[in-house]
């Protein structure tokens, strides 16, 4: 089993997209991660998991920009992305859903998704206020855009509905979809699970193997059984470091992560 | 039908000058058949409308509060009165408009880089301040800007042309009054049509994101500061747009005139409306126009003093905003609205109010980012 601790990189293939290495983020004294290094891999499925208050949503807080690593470096496609800001990030392919959804409440679902691809488009503040051809098209292709990821995930029923007055699993899909219109690189999803029943995780573990054809993929979740059927590598946090790494078949052997998870110490495991 | 109904709402442009031309014959047919009084009136209401548009774009597109909108119409006001300091200046009248926004969108540009880090109560706080200095950076300069009794403002001759072409199209002598109300009704149209424009574009959608989840709006892509700062520009070239047909209409630029109490009136004209609505924004500033006349109308009626009848109008006013904020809070435009696809099921739904509270379903974004939702663990 390979480290990628040390933010060498560890197995040779192709450049990694995303690379942290030694990231140490404190919090007034509380440390959240501790020299935390790991690769995204083109189209991989990367598991983050770990305890409650393991540094996983800290860690995807730094691998989007929203905190700044106070040692560390983050790389993308080996340029050094360190310090830029959300974003920043947004524009070089990085997307990411949030826990708690955050939907555009007052927009229409389909405009939620037309925001989500705002990267794209190209028409500037000019040609908006005249309503200028440009801006037409830019708007007609962009709303093709998010009907059809809409479609994808078979929501375009709901397309002209307000988010708040849909159920929760949709919404959860609504969330997706506004990242997936982006068209990123890579895809950030923080607990895409919660709250979803088995068949609906079943569909969500078979969408994640399918955007691999497409981006990148890291994940943070608590189900079990999904993040060891959907990732390609896992990496186990506890106490913001790194305890393990590797292949789900080797985390789900390995004593420090059932130590991590049953509160054994090693020596006992 | 429905297929005919997607075209007509993705035709933007051709839309927004369709209603801005069925719009302008409204208001052709209103003003011929109206007075001198009802004229300037009339155009009262116009400079009133295009500065609650300016400011419900602001706060129902963009989230933000400001306080500030009389100061920014006071600049535009005075820019106008220095350039038409009497009947000799020879600028155009749609050169001195242009240059009444100009500074006000500079003014706007600076504020709005302030304000883009302030929310809410604090952003009211910083405009409010904008609305107390302004009068008296007027009363200090007394020399260059009148002092307390104000700049007078010369309306220029009109145009032959346009005397021409009034005559043409309804066959009656333009009166000055009239030529005003046209200028202020003309002046909201166009800035209506562009603000309808915004809104509808790219550009209105991200102000909305921002305004509904900053957090979730950065992480598409988008620059906050910017966002806030080019809705609080555009939103004040508005106001100073309303600042040089106040200006014109009423003929003087005085400090009385742009006091914090117009700055609050725009902002209950707005919330009256519906906040967001451009429509709304005319619906209340005819509320704020007329209801005063109409109220101390009824109050002589009833037998009251003069006096007495006049005190009648704030009171009603304040009766209106508490009704329609405990019974319609979306605003009026909002209810109707409302009221009109449920009638017509299977439309989409409206747009919940802005005070709908958030679901608990769903934390909100700043809870997302710092803790971890306790879900089953292995």
């Amino acid at each position: 089993m390979s480290h990628p601790l040390t933010g060498e990189s560890p197995v040779a293939g192709p450049s990694p997209r995303l690379a942290l290495s030694d990231v140490t983020v404190t919090f007034g004294g509380v440390t959240a991660l501790s020299e935390v290094g790991l690769l995204v891999r083109p189209h991989q499925v990367l598991g983050v998991i770990g305890p409650n208050g393991a540094g996983k949503t800290t860690l995807f807080n730094v691998a989007c920009g929203f905190v700044r690593p106070d040692r560390g470096r983050l790389e993308w496609r080996d340029q050094e992305v360190t310090g830029l800001r959300p974003r920043d990030l947004a524009g070089l392919g990085i997307a990411r859903t949030l826990q708690g959804l955050g939907l555009f409440d007052r927009v229409t679902v389909l405009e939620n998704v037309m925001i989500g691809a705002d990267r794209h488009t190209r028409s500037g503040f000019l040609s908006s206020l005249l309503a200028l051809p440009g801006a037409s098209r830019d708007e007609r292709a962009l709303r093709e855009r998010a009907r059809e990821v809409l479609d994808g995930l078979g929501i375009a029923a709901h397309a002209d509905r307000y988010p708040a007055s849909l159920p929760y699993a949709v919404r959860k899909r609504v969330a997706l979809a506004r990242a997936l219109a982006a068209e990123p690189d890579l895809l950030l999803l923080d607990e895409p699970a919660s709250g979803l029943s088995t068949s609906e995780m079943d569909d969500l573990g078979r969408l994640v193997r399918e955007l691999t054809e497409r981006m990148s993929v890291m994940l943070v979740e608590h189900h079990m059984d999904l993040v060891m059927r959907v990732c390609d590598e896992i990496t186990v946090l506890d106490f913001g470091r790194v305890i393990a790494h590797g292949t789900p078949d080797q985390v789900r052997d390995d004593p420090a992560v059932l130590a991590a998870y049953l509160g054994e110490t090693v020596g006992e495991a | 039908m429905t297929r005919l109904r997607s075209w007509w709402s993705e035709v933007t442009l051709l839309r927004h000058l369709v209603l801005a031309a069925a719009g302008l014959l409204v208001v052709v047919a209103v003003l011929e058949s109206a007075g001198d009084f009802r004229s300037l009136q009339l155009a009262s209401m116009a400079y009133l409308g295009l500065a609650a548009g300016g400011l419900t774009i602001l706060t129902g597109l963009n989230g933000q509060i400001s306080l500030g909108h009389g100061a920014l119409m006071a600049i535009g006001a005075y820019t106008t009165a220095l350039l038409l300091p009497d009947r000799e200046s020879s600028t155009p009248l749609a050169l001195v408009v242009l240059a009444a926004v100009g500074a006000t969108l500079a003014v706007g540009v600076a504020v709005g880089y302030a304000a883009a880090r302030l929310h809410g109560p604090y952003l009211a706080g910083a405009t409010l301040a904008l609305a107390v200095a302004v009068p008296g950076v007027a009363l200090f300069f007394k020399g260059r800007l009148g002092g307390e009794q104000g700049l007078r403002v010369v309306l220029p001759d009109i145009p032959e042309w346009v005397l021409d072409l009034a005559f043409f199209v309804t066959g009656q002598e333009l009166t000055r009054s009239r030529y005003v109300a046209y200028v202020a009704w003309l002046t909201l149209v166009v800035t209506f049509v562009l603000l309808a424009n915004l809104s509808r574009s790219r550009v209105g959608r991200r102000w909305r994101a921002v305004r509904d989840d900053a957090v979730a709006a950065e992480l598409a892509g988008i620059h906050l500061g910017r966002a806030r700062v080019s809705a609080f520009t555009v939103s004040a070239a508005a106001a100073g747009a309303a600042g040089a047909m106040m200006a014109i209409t009423v003929r003087l630029a005085a400090p009385s005139g742009f006091t914090l109490n117009l700055s609050l009136t725009l902002l209950t004209a707005v919330v009256l409306g519906g906040l967001g609505s451009l429509t709304g924004a005319i619906i209340g500033a005819a509320l704020l126009t007329f209801l005063p006349q109409v109220v101390t109308g009824w109050g002589t009626d009833a037998g009251l003093s003069d006096i007495r009848a006049a005190e009648l109008a704030p009171l009603v006013y304040g009766l209106v905003m508490i009704l329609v904020i405990l019974l319609a809070p979306s605003g009026i435009v909002g209810t109707l609205r409302r009221l009109a696809v449920r009638r017509t099921r299977g439309g989409p739904e409206p747009a919940p109010p802005a005070t709908d509270a958030a679901d608990p379903a769903a934390p909100s974004s700043s809870d997302a980012l710092t803790t971890t939702s306790k879900g089953t663990s292995p």
